[in-house]
């Protein structure tokens, strides 16, 4: 092989096209922009209905994260994700996504080492780094209002 | 007796006969440009079965029995069957073909296993060891995808250089007498690694193995590219098609004449929405036991070089950081002794 590692490098670099970071940042900040703004929707309808505030955000989060759920379920949310990109990825909406299609993926493996131990695969990480940083960040909290 | 001709490639002197083949893929695949070539199309993808495996298994099954009838041979007339998958330990294979009781080897060369199995399949038959060998892979888009990547209703994004695994299988009956097309020489490719890390990216991780097993074959028969009516790669797909003529061309070897690629015949890469281009085992397997041995047969093709190429990483290796090797098989395909 006459060529080098870091010349194929180059030269696959240049023959692979790349992502359209400036359409599917619009397409994310759009579909994103839209969960948030239905989120905002079931919040004020919730409020409307006569729960306090603190109620109210907790039944926005169980309302997108059960239609997540179902869209999921309908084959309908991983379209939405093939659009949406990030968009539908970082809302809650994406953390029922990303729960629920490894349960319905991994069902042909039992209930317990298929759904039970494989529904995790994807939100696991989320899940590990999100609880320490939350930790950090109450220790943190906790150090500034000693004084 | 199989001769052997400058460093890597075997002439076969009395030319194997491809007695039958037969190639069965998903829907989307059907409604692809080579939608008519195929024996057999299955709208329902889960082809009624209640897991991906079993669908896959299912597809080798049938395009082994349907290679059978159209070869018309019995499966207790074939002395041993070639066979591979992309699944963890072959499962495909080894449970669509266990009722067939025939003498079984399994193979693993990931997207390149039809040349494998071909090339191996032609070997036997050529010195004598076998009358007649089946060459057969599948893949299955649905259980690659829960193997090597995400569940399938997963909402995240696929990268404008990766591939679609195509859902198809692919079968040919090697034999030593029969009627056209022949397998007129085999090169086994060596392992190639030129560093691509990127999973998504097979195209460019499988070029320079497709660029040293065509250099290898030129080499050792003293032919170059314009002395084939085809030179068809595996599943390069778009980007590793561009990559594979460049490194050519930097020998001065130009394949931009008569060159195609499997991953990029079988989908209409603009509106079927595949990205790269097809990829997967059954994809170069569904395209040769259809689409290419049908224009040797007919003799719209007479001298064809057959070059399906694999990807050989694993999920673990990708995660531990390894570049993927990459491996060509050469088959060159004959109209006429």
């Amino acid at each position: 092989m006459k060529v080098t590692k870091q010349e194929y490098s180059n030269m696959a670099d240049k023959a692979s096209p790349g992502s359209k970071t400036w359409k599917n940042c619009l397409c994310a900040f759009l579909v994103g922009g839209l969960i948030c703004t239905l989120g905002q929707l079931l919040f004020n309808v919730y409020r409307n209905a006569g729960l306090e505030t603190v109620d109210a955000r907790c039944a926005v989060s169980v309302t997108l994260v059960g239609a997540a759920a179902l869209l999921t379920a309908l084959g309908v949310y991983d379209n939405i994700g093939k659009f949406g990109g990030a968009g539908s990825l970082v809302p809650i909406t994406g953390f029922s996504n990303a729960v629920v299609s490894p349960a319905i993926e991994f069902k042909a493996e039992g209930h317990i080492m298929g759904i039970g131990a494989k529904m995790f695969v994807i939100a696991g990480p989320v899940l590990v780094f999100g609880i320490t940083a939350s930790i950090v960040y109450g220790i943190i909290a906790f150090i500034f209002h000693l004084y | 007796m199989a001769q052997r001709l400058g460093r890597y490639t075997l002439k076969m002197e009395h030319m194997p006969s491809i007695q039958g083949y037969a190639a069965v893929v998903g829907k989307k695949e059907g409604e692809g440009p080579l939608g008519k070539q195929f024996d057999y199309i299955y709208e329902d993808t889960t082809l009624g079965e209640s897991s991906w495996e079993k669908a896959e298994s299912r597809l080798q099954t049938d395009a082994v029995n349907r290679a059978l009838k159209k070869a018309g041979v019995q499966s207790s007339e074939i002395d041993y069957i070639f066979a591979g998958d992309l699944l963890n330990q072959c499962i495909s294979s080894t449970f669509g073909l266990r009722s067939l009781d025939i003498p079984f080897l399994g193979q693993y060369g990931a997207c390149s296993t039809m040349a494998q199995t071909l090339a191996l399949s032609a070997i036997l038959v050529e010195t004598g060891a076998a009358r007649r060998c089946v060459a057969v892979t599948s893949s299955h888009f649905c259980s690659a995808e829960r193997q090597f990547r995400f569940p399938l209703e997963y909402g995240g994004q696929r990268t404008p250089t990766a591939q679609w695994t195509v859902t198809g299988s692919g079968a040919a009956i090697v034999g030593n007498t029969g009627n056209s097309p022949y397998i007129s020489a085999v090169t086994v490719g060596r392992i190639t690694d030129l560093g691509i890390k990127d999973a998504n990216n097979m195209g460019a991780a499988m070029a320079p193995a497709a660029y040293s097993t065509l250099t290898d074959f030129l080499q050792d028969t003293g032919t170059k590219p314009s002395d084939y009516d085809l030179i068809v790669t595996g599943d390069l797909g778009e980007v590793g098609s561009t990559l594979l003529k460049e490194l050519l061309q930097k020998d001065g070897v130009d394949l931009s004449k008569n060159h195609a690629d499997c991953g990029l015949l079988i989908f209409d890469k603009e509106n079927q929405d595949v990205h790269a281009g097809g990829s997967g085992c059954g994809c170069a397997g569904s395209v040769l036991c259809s689409y290419l041995l049908n224009r040797l047969k007919s003799g719209e093709l007479n001298n064809v070089l057959f070059m399906a190429t694999g990807a050989l990483m694993s999920t673990t290796s990708s995660q531990q950081g390894e570049s993927i090797p990459g491996v060509a098989h050469l088959i060159h395909l004959k109209s006429s002794l």
